[in-house]
């Protein structure tokens, strides 16, 4: 803890830093492969897609000593279709049946009673109907879009449109690696897991919107002055608040790794095992794309801008007559790449997030 | 919602925050309060967690109505069937519209949900019909089954005993016959609802004949007709389903139903002279001067006058054409005969026992539905299920909140006091208001809610921490405490509000777009973060203003996590902040 405390300081000091930004090619790479990685395993894999899409019955045996192959086997039997049996964590069984309707599920549930001699009333029978969860799942796609036109537009006012974007990619990617997880896993998609994609839309933007904070307030005045540009600023800033993402994030996770392998793990499969997973998958995702996808594609867009052309213009410049001039050429090389723990290099990064500090503090 | 940076502009809390902290504590003993006064100590739960019958119905639009499948008529269509569900003497059943074309029915446990789900999902369509013919159920030729007995006594063949005995009970005073028959679905009589006595219970000798073709319409299309009439076999659900569809009021219509004996019998029926949206309210109820059960019905003014005509009509005729069949769905619920001109009020009698004179009752009463519907799921969840994964939920929230408070004790030493502070805050707010909501709005805590607030913990986390790291960057500057926790909060604040603002957007989107369990877990974290941003206003920040005071505090102890060596502070400290230009790059490269 202590050591992880010390680290904040450093960090924001600029004693250690990892240049996110100058090496995010090396991310997007990453990026890139995990994206196609997702779209392949959805391609070839699909998604395994629970009863609420396809269409069946749920049954829920109370606790008895029938085993889960036995119970498989009469489900089978008794429905003529595929059933998946699983245990729940007290000794209840959970069985599907797809692709069933009222009453043959009837049927199989009397056929059921009678071979695990359970009486009929105690299973617990629950019928879905395949459109139920088709339009939970249009629905998800409506809000997912309607979700992402609003805060395209709230983050391009509260920031600018560029921070916009690329909190809209970030999130995009984060959605993506999610549902590819599920394709490649073979986790089964419950609208239980819609539920959680959705949430991860708040949450991923929320790490996300925390660093364009921290960044929007050391870009402040940056064409003030000559010494960083504004990718080296953006770095700054995300080396600053690195120990908050960390922290928020370690935080958003604990409880919803206890809800998935304390609340799902021990007591079976559910919706809770559904929604929490996801969020798990996706809540990563999210903590990643902000740190590495996210602030390096601001800076992307930025140094596309005339003025922040002008600025790393002036800066390389002074850096190159400095250099000439034969003084602290460690100026110029943290400029270029700046060595994570190595106080002398990343130090010189400190400046204009003082100033700015100090600047800001000072007006009004 | 991003604020503004007011700078140094003093943050509403600074000067008194115990103020700020005497208004949270009155909003929560007033909460708590109310969630006694009230008596509404928990939160209601939802159907998943004590158990019940979810029914999803989806608006079908019929041929020829496309727009039928409209705001207005899902509208009433859910005030029906809402009136309709209570209608069974179920207090907590919720109907309610979901998307465009749905609409939910929750139904808690302890109600008989199949019949409930016949009354709520099947009932679409009501219509008065005058029957032109009837016979057994089955495809073969109609069995002439005379049974001439007059005697109240006879029993007729099995099934008829019980129908006649009401009928015979009471002492005759007018002396209109109320004709049943052998194997005749028809158990009821109608008349009007002056206590006279009806004096039937007699069987009536029935025409042997086939039945006769619809006196109305040409001559091919009745033949026709009677031959759909004659295969009839109402033992087949698929042919029942089928005989309700596309056919319309104006139509003379096949239909089947079943009789006293609970045996299918088949019917020609007229078109339709009166429909279930003429009926103004019906129930089923003892008379206690005969001591039976019957069913009374009033009319709406136009209704009266239908059915004024209607019984005109049907009262001068000679059985079976006498009797007019209610049908729900093509399906005939109940084939009264008619002795006597009726307007606005009148009452069935017959072979009622509570349950079904009660459900007749509201089947006429909330009968008609504007649209149809067809159920697309039917969920049973029992509470012993649900009990277990609330339970599940719950174990996994505490362990979840416990890490989170291991793992802020263990990186914010003192400062997690604060923060533990903070979330019980959060906690008895989040429960007290959603305990009250319970009543309030009909909210009902599902399983998805459940895991939403325990979601929001890490959303409550996160805003403790942005205005912690703040405070430490501001130690680090080489501020003392006071001034810290003054200069770290006007940024923190914009920060906190950035982010809730998205998640609050997010909850809002789901809640609004979505259905059903999703828009549970939608409410929960767009109520958790709202709260959330209150209790960071008015408790987080205050309690650190108080807090910079105490010595332990202000002077950094090393536990309090805010020690100015640990965090790596410049010394010397100083009260000022530092000159503004990064004079200290020199010494630190």
């Amino acid at each position: 803890m202590s050591r992880l405390g010390t680290l904040g300081a450093r960090l924001y000091r600029g004693e250690v830093g990892y240049d996110f930004v100058a090496k995010r090619k090396i991310w997007y790479g990453v990026s890139i492969l995990i994206t196609i990685t997702a779209i392949v395993g959805l391609a070839v894999q699909g998604l395994n897609l629970g009863i609420e899409f396809k269409g069946g019955a749920v049954f829920t045996t109370p606790s008895s000593s029938v085993s889960v192959s036995q119970a498989q086997e009469h489900a089978e039997e008794a429905s003529g279709h595929d059933a998946i049996v699983q245990k729940l964590g007290n000794g209840a069984l959970r069985i599907q049946v797809s692709e069933l309707d009222q009453a043959q599920a009837n049927k199989v549930n009397e056929a059921l009673a009678e071979d695990l001699q359970i009486p009929v009333e105690k299973i617990n029978a629950e019928i879905v109907g395949p459109s139920w969860g088709e339009q939970i799942a249009n629905k998800a796609w409506t809000g997912l879009a309607v979700f992402m036109l609003l805060v395209v537009v709230y983050l391009a006012i509260a920031f600018e449109w560029r921070m916009a974007v690329a909190a809209l990619i970030a999130l995009i990617h984060d959605l993506t690696i999610t549902i590819g997880v599920y394709a490649l896993v073979g986790f089964e998609v419950t609208p239980g897991t819609v539920i959680g994609l959705l949430t991860i839309l708040g949450y991923s933007l929320y790490d996300t919107v925390v660093v364009f904070d921290g960044l929007k307030e050391g870009a402040k005045d940056i064409t003030k002055q000559t010494r960083y540009t504004y990718s080296e600023v953006a770095n700054r800033s995300l080396n600053g608040t690195l120990v908050r993402s960390i922290n928020t994030t370690v935080v958003a996770l604990l409880p919803v790794a206890g809800l998935l392998f304390i609340g799902g793990g021990v007591l079976g499969a559910g919706m809770l095992n559904d929604i929490s997973l996801s969020l798990f998958v996706g809540l990563a995702a999210g903590a990643y794309s902000s740190i590495f996808i996210a602030t390096p594609l601001v800076a992307d867009l930025k140094e596309r801008e005339p003025q922040m052309k002008a600025l790393k213009k002036r800066v390389l410049a002074k850096r190159a007559a400095a250099a000439a001039k034969g003084e602290s050429a460690d100026d110029s090389d943290a400029a270029q790449d700046a060595i994570p723990g190595d106080a002398a290099t990343a130090g010189a990064v400190v400046g204009p997030r003082n100033r700015g500090r100090g600047r800001s503090s000072d007006k009004r | 919602m991003a604020a503004p940076n007011r700078g140094r502009r003093p943050a509403g809390a600074q000067g008194k925050p115990g103020r700020t902290l005497v208004l949270i504590l009155i909003a929560m003993v007033a909460l708590t309060g109310g969630m006694f006064w009230a008596g509404q100590l928990t939160p209601r739960l939802g159907i998943d967690l004590a158990g019940g019958t979810t029914i999803t119905l989806k608006a079908k639009s019929q041929p020829g109505q496309e727009n039928a499948v409209n705001e207005t008529n899902m509208k009433t269509a859910v005030g029906i069937i809402e009136r309709r569900v209570n209608g069974l003497g179920v207090t907590e059943s919720e109907v309610q519209t979901q998307g465009d074309d749905n609409i939910i029915v929750n139904i808690p446990k302890g109600t008989n949900s199949q019949q409930a789900r016949e009354q709520v999902g099947t009932t679409a369509q009501l219509y008065f019909r005058p029957v032109l013919t009837y016979a057994p159920g089955t495809p073969s030729a109609p069995q002439p089954t005379p049974a001439p007995s007059a005697s109240a006594g006879d029993k007729g063949k099995g099934d008829k005993g019980k129908d006649e005995k009401d009928k015979a009970t009471p002492p005759s005073g007018t002396p209109t016959a109320t004709p049943t028959t052998q194997g005749r679905a028809v158990t009821d009589a109608l008349k009007a609802p002056t206590p006279t006595p009806t004096p039937s219970g007699a069987d009536k000798p029935k025409s042997s004949e086939p039945p006769k073709p619809p006196p109305s319409g040409d001559a091919a299309g009745a033949a026709k007709l009677e031959k759909q009439f004659t295969a009839l076999d109402c033992t087949d659900k698929k042919v029942r389903g089928a005989l309700g569809d596309n056919v319309k009021p104006s139509d003379t219509a096949l239909a089947c139903g079943k009789n006293a004996a609970g045996e299918w019998e088949k019917y020609i029926l007229g078109p339709a002279e009166v429909s279930g949206k003429d009926v103004d309210d019906a129930k089923g109820q003892l008379d206690q001067q005969r001591g039976m059960w019957i069913v009374t019905m009033d009319f709406t003014d136009s209704g009266s006058k239908k059915f004024q005509k209607i019984t005109s009509k049907l009262s001068q005729q000679q059985p079976p054409m006498n009797q007019f069949a209610i049908v729900l769905d093509g399906e005939v619920v109940s084939a009264p005969s008619v002795n006597q001109t009726l307007t606005a009020n009148a009452e069935i009698s017959g072979s009622f026992d509570q349950e079904s004179a009660q459900n007749l009752g509201n089947i006429l009463s909330y009968g008609a539905l504007p649209l149809s519907f067809e159920e697309q799921s039917v969920t049973t969840v029992t509470a012993a299920l649900g009990g277990e994964q609330l339970k599940a939920g719950l174990i996994a929230g505490a362990i979840g909140l416990a890490l989170v408070i291991i793992y802020l004790v263990a990186y914010y030493r003192g400062l997690a006091l604060v923060a533990i502070l903070s979330l019980l805050v959060s906690a008895i707010l989040t429960y007290t208001i959603m305990a009250l909501l319970g009543p309030g709005i009909g909210f009902a805590l599902n399983l998805p809610a459940v895991c939403g607030a325990i979601v929001a913990i890490g959303i409550t986390a996160d805003s403790f921490i942005v205005y912690f790291e703040r405070i430490r960057d501001e130690i680090r500057e080489g501020r003392t405490l006071r001034p810290a926790v003054e200069r770290a909060w006007p940024r923190a604040r914009r920060t906190i509000l950035v982010s809730d603002f998205v998640s609050f957007l997010a909850a809002a989107v789901l809640f609004v777009v979505t259905v059903g369990k999703v828009q549970g877990f939608a409410f929960t974290l767009g109520l958790t973060t709202l709260l959330d941003v209150v209790v960071v206003f008015f408790f987080t920040k205050p309690v650190m203003t108080l807090l910079a005071r105490k010595p332990f505090f202000a002077n950094g102890h090393p536990w309090s996590g805010l020690d100015p060596k640990r965090l790596g502070a410049k010394p010397p400290l100083r009260r000022s902040r530092r000159a503004s230009t990064p004079t200290d790059h020199p010494k630190e490269a």
